[in-house]
């Protein structure tokens, strides 16, 4: 027998009664459904699903490019020599420095007296890690806390980038973060 | 009689939050189940601050029924410049307030004698007893049926006066949907009705207090089996739900006759179509599950079929009653809901030779059985 059209199904009685495939269907999607539940029950997660900022994903590759890190030397002052090679070669110009001088350290006269990455523009394609002549800024395996509802707590300062801690609350605003806020809103 | 208004008032009082109470917590049930489901969390981010700490309660997600309803009251009410301004005000009235009548003539509990539940109750009582059912009427299946045949009205209104072509499209469907499944439904319910051999839904519930072969519970499911699968599926359709969603399937009529309708509006729409899975699965519970009968549960206490008695005190027996028949409801609620995640929707020619070239004929297949064995053993 010709078909109505090309893929049309072909069922046999069984699967043409309908009620007893539905009955079959209820059973799988039940199943599904108590061995979850037994999962919650039991105080283990039922899901696939990931908390988003609460949790953090397993599954990130060892070599994911996370967020910036400011490095330092032994004496706790930071690496950067503020050079503007990252915020050059930033496809997003995203890297603002501002520089300041200190002549009594003859190895390094320079070091950037504010270090700020807009994430809301940041691509993290890592080029400002790769261009630093002084392994000073690299990239971790986290990610940063995005979720916020202004977008001016996506400015990470020198202060954050050299202190990152996660604090997995997106409500609280991180310390610093929150004075460049205020800078910026009085 | 002031003690009888008081009893009314109460099982008005309980009916309207029982109601109300359990659609909310279905809203909230479809979303948990459906993610549980399919192997997601569900929603969980709403909470209650307890003021001056930073205690969240969570509580699983109950809160979102009411961050639902808030959000319908706050939001802006939009109208349409539609040419039939008093249908369009109308049509969501219509829609919710027959569902909310159907309840009023399920029985959720046994018979209760006020006078007996606390001695300080005797002297304003006496001895008076009331069925636990908001209206005792004769014909409450009858009732049943036309309340729901209102219900249609609504969706009509709606999408007709609407002025809009996936309104007036879902409507269309609606209405003929809603049309042809009633007659099955109804057929299902006059086989129903020849079983048990009244229209009084509370008569159907004490016929099935009995026993079948002197241990199975004589539930209709288990009399009138295939009345039952008739009527569930019967009354999915009446519901407009998956698998038989198709005057508002989301994905071809956006939200089919209500798209025009925004803020509470909306939500009445939303909240009658809660409220009617609370209503079907009660009326399942009343026809074919047993209503508020416990097996071996009698006003007097636990009767096993072995001969063994435990004799319970009138308020035990009243809260078993009405606990079993809220657990029943929640139970054939889920199992909606069950099916509602699981199953495909139709094509529209399939909706219509489902309805008419199988449903009616088994139903009618199943009355004249149903008739048959009545007149033999009658």
């Amino acid at each position: 027998m010709k078909k109505d059209y090309w893929n049309k199904p072909e069922m046999g009685l069984w699967e043409r009664l309908y009620i007893f495939e539905v009955v079959r269907g209820l059973c799988i999607t039940g199943g599904v459904f108590f061995g979850n539940m037994w999962k919650w029950l039991t105080f283990r997660k039922g899901a696939l699903t990931a908390y988003y900022p609460e949790e953090i994903r397993s599954d990130y590759s060892p070599n994911n490019r996370g967020r910036h890190v400011l490095t330092r030397r032994e004496n706790g002052e930071v690496q950067c020599v503020s050079c503007n090679m990252c915020a050059t070669v930033c496809p997003a110009y995203a890297i603002e420095i501002l520089s300041t001088a200190n002549f009594d350290d003859h190895f390094h006269p320079k070091a950037p007296e504010r270090f700020e990455i807009d994430y809301s523009r940041c691509i993290f394609c890592g080029f400002c890690v790769e261009a630093c002549p002084e392994d000073a800024i690299r990239m971790v395996k986290e990610v940063p806390d995005f979720p916020t509802y202004d977008r001016n707590n996506l400015w990470a300062t020198q202060d954050l980038l050299m202190n990152w801690r996660p604090t997995c609350n997106p409500a609280k605003i991180y310390p610093a973060a929150q004075k460049a806020l205020e800078e910026v809103h009085p | 009689m002031i003690q009888d208004l008081v009893v009314y008032l109460a099982y008005m009082g309980y009916a309207i939050g029982f109601m109300l109470g359990i659609a909310t917590l279905f809203t909230w049930v479809e979303r948990k189940q459906s993610a549980i489901m399919a192997d997601r969390i569900g929603a969980n981010r709403c909470y209650i601050r307890i003021p001056f700490t930073n205690v969240k309660l969570v509580a699983w997600g109950l809160f979102h029924g009411i961050a639902d309803g808030a959000k319908m009251l706050l939001k802006e009410n939009f109208t349409p410049l539609t040419y039939d301004r008093f249908c369009f005000n109308l049509a969501p009235f219509l829609a919710a307030a027959p569902v909310l009548l159907v309840f009023s003539v399920i029985p959720f509990g046994g018979t209760l004698t006020p006078g007996q539940l606390l001695p300080q109750l005797h002297d304003f009582f006496g001895d008076r007893s009331y069925a636990m059912q908001v209206a005792s009427l004769d014909a409450g299946i009858l009732v049943v049926l036309s309340f729901s045949g209102i219900g249609i009205l609504g969706t009509m209104l709606a999408g007709w006066s609407s002025n809009n072509k996936f309104s007036m499209l879902g409507a269309a469907r609606a209405a003929s949907q809603m049309i042809s499944y009633e007659v099955s439904m109804g057929l299902a319910l006059i086989s129903l009705v020849v079983t048990y051999g009244t229209l009084d839904l509370n008569t159907m519930v004490q016929w099935q207090s009995g026993l079948l072969f002197g241990a199975l519970p004589a539930w209709g499911i288990f009399t009138q089996p295939l009345a039952f699968i008739l009527f569930l599926t019967a009354a999915i359709a009446e519901n407009k739900r998956v698998p038989f969603d198709l005057p508002e399937c989301e994905s071809e009529l956006v939200a089919g006759y209500f798209t025009e309708y925004s803020a509470m509006k909306m939500g009445l729409f939303m909240l009658s179509e809660f409220i009617e899975i609370v209503v079907v699965s009660a009326l399942l519970v009343t026809m074919f599950l047993g209503g508020y009968n416990l097996p071996y549960l009698t006003d007097s206490g636990f009767i096993f079929p072995a001969g063994a008695t435990w004799a319970l005190p009138h308020l035990a027996v009243v809260l078993l009653q009405v606990g079993t028949f809220l657990v029943k409801v929640v139970l054939a609620g889920c199992f909606q809901i069950l099916i509602r995640w699981s199953l495909p929707r139709f094509r529209y020619d399939q909706l219509m030779n489902f309805g008419w070239k199988f449903l009616m004929p088994l139903a009618a297949l199943n009355l004249v059985v149903t008739a048959c064995v009545r007149w033999w053993t009658i």
